[in-house]
């Protein structure tokens, strides 16, 4: 028989899979069961479904196009720093909305340093606010998460193929052509299906940045429908349209995804060869832009924030532990359930369906479910924190998905088949090959599943407890009893700790692995 | 971290402890450490010899949830706009306390549902407006370039006030007043504390908000630059509400906080809790900065029922208005 | 004796049959065409192609539903033999356990390997640290632990010079004759198939002929082979 999975993988990863079916379709179906009939949709949920649609086309589309250049310039690039320009432009991602938010605000508002620029030399200024902004802070957010995963797709095309494309006297265009288009055609299409599924679900920052009414999303009629009309007849069915629209998508970039396998290299270095001079120049103008873009709200939030750090009390530092120990936990936990499933996973539609539910899940959907689900049996304040870890391990998934299916494929077309000749098997195999392989994206998923519970809030609204708060939500606190100098203290710590969780992970995958 | 199990463990076995246990059910300011909730537990444990116990988050879609078999002895911090609904569950029951005594702008009659504080909403402005509105006529002529911030409706229980403010002066002209309103209008967000970010922030110029906001700017701030405009025709009313549930298991003590709801021990802990005016409160016992801030001569309110049937298609106005 | 009973390999539309036998302690060149499905053969033989039908026995016992560790072979492959990120002991003690908890006899006998394929006192190596040879006596020496009695060489030394393939070869014949191990080797060099094989598989059309003394073969070769040999 050919080289399969072994049958505790296939196992583990069929109930990892079905808890995040229960997670996702599970708590939509506690909703609809609650729900005192399904009323149709009116004229406003159609209208937001046309604006959904449209600016999470876009969005996708933007940061996909955008994210290519950088991630060739920094797979190209060897400069000092380089390590940290990552890490740091991979911060956006995993900000909580309100900050990005108040972030985006102080760099590109009517009042912010764009503009007071543009002011300056006479030009006209720009706005922030309209479909522009939402697709400005879509990009903000998700560009990010993008470059890093183009990122990934370059690096895993081995410094030998390089080596040999440099000794054939190929130019960039005909490296372009042999190695880096097959790699994109793979890589691109799973990119641009997470960030449309984020931007599907997408509603405090849309609507902040939205102008006015226009901009307004199939969540926010969600939130409406729970919160207004307590109508979870309408919240089931908005919540299903959502499923629906990603999972069109998640079947169409599935067609256009095309695997690349390039067989694996010894490691080391990836050194190139082509693309010197004004390539050189281009490729250093795209990573400042980049930097300045992404990085410029972030020093914002960060300047904001040093005077309120010292004002904070101590209930805001131990918020931060709990949400660190959460955020911990919760990347443990997608680990436990990512690894299994994508080592399981041959290119399957379901590996992507299952991998792009969580994130066209709503927030709201999965709260309400699981209090319904839970309440009879436990006090939900006192799981709040557990729900917490949980909820956002499986939202975590698909990202860390995203990073370890593709290399489990190098694996198993490269050391796998060797490990396979030589009968290796079980928790061995596991240490000395799988582990070892997977070092890189299994730091870069933890970090991301760490970074991301750290700034959630989104599914404890139901479940949130007064003394087991967690540090965003602490932060919306000080912001509710108007202390704006405290909560921008917080931003700041919340920001730091979850950089601090993703590039301490991240960076252990990193090590000895050569870039 | 604790487990599931483990926590409801011990929690069993402190409702066995201390038999004696309010369960209130509050919105997540309204018990944080920055809220007037944990002055209030102090206080009402002092003279109930009992336990009271805050649990906060979505406190009405939560109850509804739940129905009939909720923990919640009283339900505290529901918005205006969620009375019909609550009260069309048929969970609550009558709060029995003698409304015509508070010191509200406005006559209170509903027995079920009893005011615990109140605002006006206000747009609030800096020293950077230099000739504030003085009426919602003058604030829809403020010139275009004004930046005005606002909450969404269907989000934001002030979102959804303002556009009974407009329905109730506008009528069937509020279309035609969201249109004029539109070119000020910034941006609009999900809920308050963005909005009142980008008001702080200097991004915008003014900020739906209450007429109890510059109290906290100058009390814990000293800045006495944010000024609530007042407006001539009335500014909209703004009132949190508390009520017992009728299926609790401690009835006579959630009777019991229903009265302390009204008695100086509650209502002192509002101005500088909630940063709005308690519900029944002598001036004099209110904060120097309470008794002096600017209020509207009147105020408007549009009934509980009247607004819920109007909802609908005053949000869809208000939408159309603003996207023109 | 290794067996092939009407096997039939599939990839795609590609197509291979096979249908003899093997010795023990037989060593056997695997020539033919490029893309004729040499590797294809070698691949099935290991566990990595599933026989659409047919069967691969060894002694009697069918092996071709057994996982490729589990059976009775080894394999070097054109390329990737080695763990990039384990040193060379550990690469070689994968021999031994592939879960490499080594005893410290195991240990020695890993260290013995590696002096016998003349790479002593290396252990402590990265495979990228040494040079095209020494990872192939790497290798080697793991294919002496192991001590299977099949052994599969899918070109591995194919990247070599002249003179380093020999004496790879000179090493694979030492080990596979001290076992008594039935060999298989893919190769394009007609020279190295005089040398090293008694006899020889012409894999071309489809289909992997019964084995043949080289000699004779190569004296006077088929029409299939005739056009490859030029």
């Amino acid at each position: 028989m050919a080289a399969g999975s072994q049958p505790v993988t296939r196992s583990l990863a069929a109930l990892a899979a079905a808890l995040v079916l229960a997670v996702t379709l599970g708590t939509l179906a506690a909703v609809a069961w609650r729900a005192e009939g399904f009323a149709g949709v009116g004229p406003a949920a159609r209208d937001a479904l046309w604006f959904t649609l449209w600016q999470a086309v876009v969005s996708a589309s933007l940061s996909v196009v955008l994210a290519v250049p950088v991630a060739r310039a920094l797979a190209r690039r060897r400069f000092r720093g380089r390590g940290a320009v990552i890490t740091l432009m991979g911060a956006p991602f995993i900000l909580p909305t309100i900050v990005a938010v108040l972030g985006l605000v102080a760099v590109f508002g009517r009042s912010g340093v764009v503009n007071v620029a543009l002011r300056a030399l006479g030009l006209p200024e720009v706005s922030p606010y309209g479909p522009q902004g939402v697709i400005l802070a879509h990009v903000f957010f998700n560009l990010p998460l993008a470059v890093r995963l183009v990122l990934q797709g370059w690096l895993s095309i081995p410094a030998e193929r390089f080596r040999l494309a440099a000794s054939l006297g190929m130019e960039a265009g005909a490296v372009q052509r042999a190695l880096e288009w097959p790699m994109l055609r793979s890589v691109l299409p799973g990119a641009w299906l997470l960030i449309f599924a984020l931007c599907l679900t997408s509603f405090a920052v849309a609507l902040a940045l939205g102008g006015g009414p226009g901009a307004t999303t199939v969540e926010l009629a969600i939130y409406q429908a729970f919160r207004f009309d307590y109508d979870l007849g309408a919240a089931s069915v908005l919540g299903l349209v959502q499923f629906a629209l990603a999972g069109v998508a998640a079947a169409l970039a599935w067609g256009l995804a095309r695997p690349a396998v390039f067989a694996g290299g010894l490691g080391g270095v990836v050194r190139r060869w082509d693309g010197g001079g004004w390539l050189r120049l281009q490729d250093a103008t795209v990573i400042a832009l980049a930097a300045l873009f992404l990085l410029a709200p972030l020093l914002a939030v960060g300047l904001r924030g040093i005077t309120g750090l010292a004002e904070m009390p101590a209930t805001v530092w131990w918020a931060a532990l709990r949400s660190l120990l959460v955020a911990l936990a919760s990347a443990a936990l997608c680990l436990a359930l990512a690894l299994p499933m994508a080592l399981a996973a041959r290119r399957g539609l379901w590996v992507q369906l299952v991998g792009v539910l969580p994130i066209a899940a709503s927030p709201l959907v999965i709260g309400t479910g699981l209090f319904i689900l839970s309440y009879r049996w436990v006090r939900p304040d006192e799981i709040a924190l557990a729900v917490t870890a949980l909820v956002n391990a499986v939202l975590a998934l698909p990202f860390a998905l995203a990073a370890l299916v593709p290399a489990t494929r190098e694996m198993r077309a490269g050391s796998g088949r060797l490990a396979d000749s030589l009968g290796m098997s079980g928790w061995p195999r596991m240490r000395l090959v799988t582990l070892p392989a997977l070092r890189r994206p299994i730091g870069f998923a933890l970090g991301l599943a760490a970074a991301l519970s750290m700034g959630d809030l989104g599914v404890i609204a139901l479940f949130a407890d007064g003394d087991t708060a967690t540090l965003p939500l602490q932060l919306y606190r000080l912001m509710a009893s108007y202390r704006i100098d405290q909560a921008a203290g917080a931003a700041l710590l919340l920001l730091a700790l979850s950089l601090g969780l993703f590039w301490g992970f991240d960076r252990g995958g990193r090590a000895n692995a050569g870039a | 971290m604790k487990t599931p199990l483990i926590a409801a463990g011990f929690a069993l076995v402190a409702h066995m402890a201390t038999a004696e246990t309010l369960t209130v059910y509050a919105p997540d300011y309204f018990a944080s450490e920055w809220g007037p909730g944990p002055a209030i537990k102090t206080a009402f444990e002092a003279e109930c010899s009992c336990e009271l116990e805050f649990v906060t988050g979505d406190v009405l879609p939560r109850i509804l949830l739940e129905g009939a078999r909720s923990d919640a002895d009283v339900a505290i911090g529901l918005s205006q706009d969620e009375m019909a609904r609550a009260a069309a569950s048929g969970l609550f029951a009558a709060h029995g306390q003698d409304v015509s005594t508070l010191t509200m702008p406005v006559s209170w009659e509903d027995d079920t549902f009893l005011p615990f504080d109140w605002s006006h909403l206000a747009f609030i402005y800096d020293q950077r407006t230099e000739t504030p509105p003085t009426s919602f006529e003058a604030l829809l002529a403020m010139p275009d370039e004004t930046r005005i911030v606002i909450q969404d409706p269907r989000a934001s229980a002030a979102g959804l006030a303002l556009v009974m403010w407009v329905e109730e002066l506008y009528g069937d002209k509020a279309g035609g007043a969201w249109a004029r309103l539109a070119p000020k209008i910034l941006t609009v967000t999900k809920g308050w504390s963005e909005a009142y970010g980008m008001f702080t922030e200097g991004e915008a110029d003014m900020v739906l908000s209450y007429t109890t906001s510059p109290a906290y700017h100058i009390m814990a701030e000293g800045d006495e630059s944010k000024k609530a405009a007042i407006f001539e025709e009335g500014n909209y009313l703004y009132v949190e509400l508390a009520a017992q549930l009728a299926g609790t298991d401690q009835p006579d003590l959630a009777q019991r906080f229903m009265d302390f709801i009204l008695s100086d021990g509650f209502q002192t802990a509002i101005p500088e809790g909630n940063w709005s005016f308690p519900a029944k409160l002598d001036a004099e016992k209110l904060p120097e900065t309470f008794r002096t801030l600017p209020v509207p001569d009147k105020a408007l309110y549009v009934d509980a029922k009247t607004a819920e049937a109007m909802r609908d298609e005053a949000i869809e106005t208000w939408r159309q208005g603003l996207s023109q | 004796m290794l067996a092939l009973e009407g096997l039939r390999l599939t990839q795609g539309s590609f197509t291979l049959t096979a249908d003899w036998a093997l010795p023990p302690g037989a060593r056997a060149a695997v020539i033919g065409p490029s893309g004729a499905g040499k590797s294809t053969l070698l691949m099935g033989i290991a566990g990595f192609v599933e026989p659409a039908a047919g069967r691969v026995l060894w002694d009697g016992a069918e092996i071709s539903a057994l996982p490729p560790g589990a059976r009775p072979v080894s394999v070097l492959f054109q390329e990737e033999n080695l763990f990039g990120h384990l040193s060379v002991a550990r690469n070689t003690g994968l021999g031994l356990r592939p879960d490499l908890r080594l005893s410290a006899e195991e240990l020695q006998r890993v260290e013995a390997a590696l002096d016998r394929v003349g790479l002593g006192g290396k252990g402590g190596r990265l495979p990228r640290e040494l040079s095209g040879g020494q990872r192939s006596r790497v290798a080697l020496a793991r294919v002496l632990l192991r001590a299977r009695p099949v052994l599969l060489l899918d070109e591995p030394f194919a990247a070599l010079g002249p003179a380093l393939k020999r004496e790879m070869l000179a090493l694979v014949e030492e080990i596979a004759g001290e076992s008594r191990a039935t060999v298989l080797m893919v190769t394009h060099d007609p020279a190295d198939a005089r040398a090293f094989a008694g006899q020889t598989v012409v894999v071309a059309d489809g289909q992997a002929a019964p084995p043949v003394e080289t000699g004779p073969l190569l004296d006077d070769p088929p029409e299939a082979l005739r056009a490859y040999l030029g």
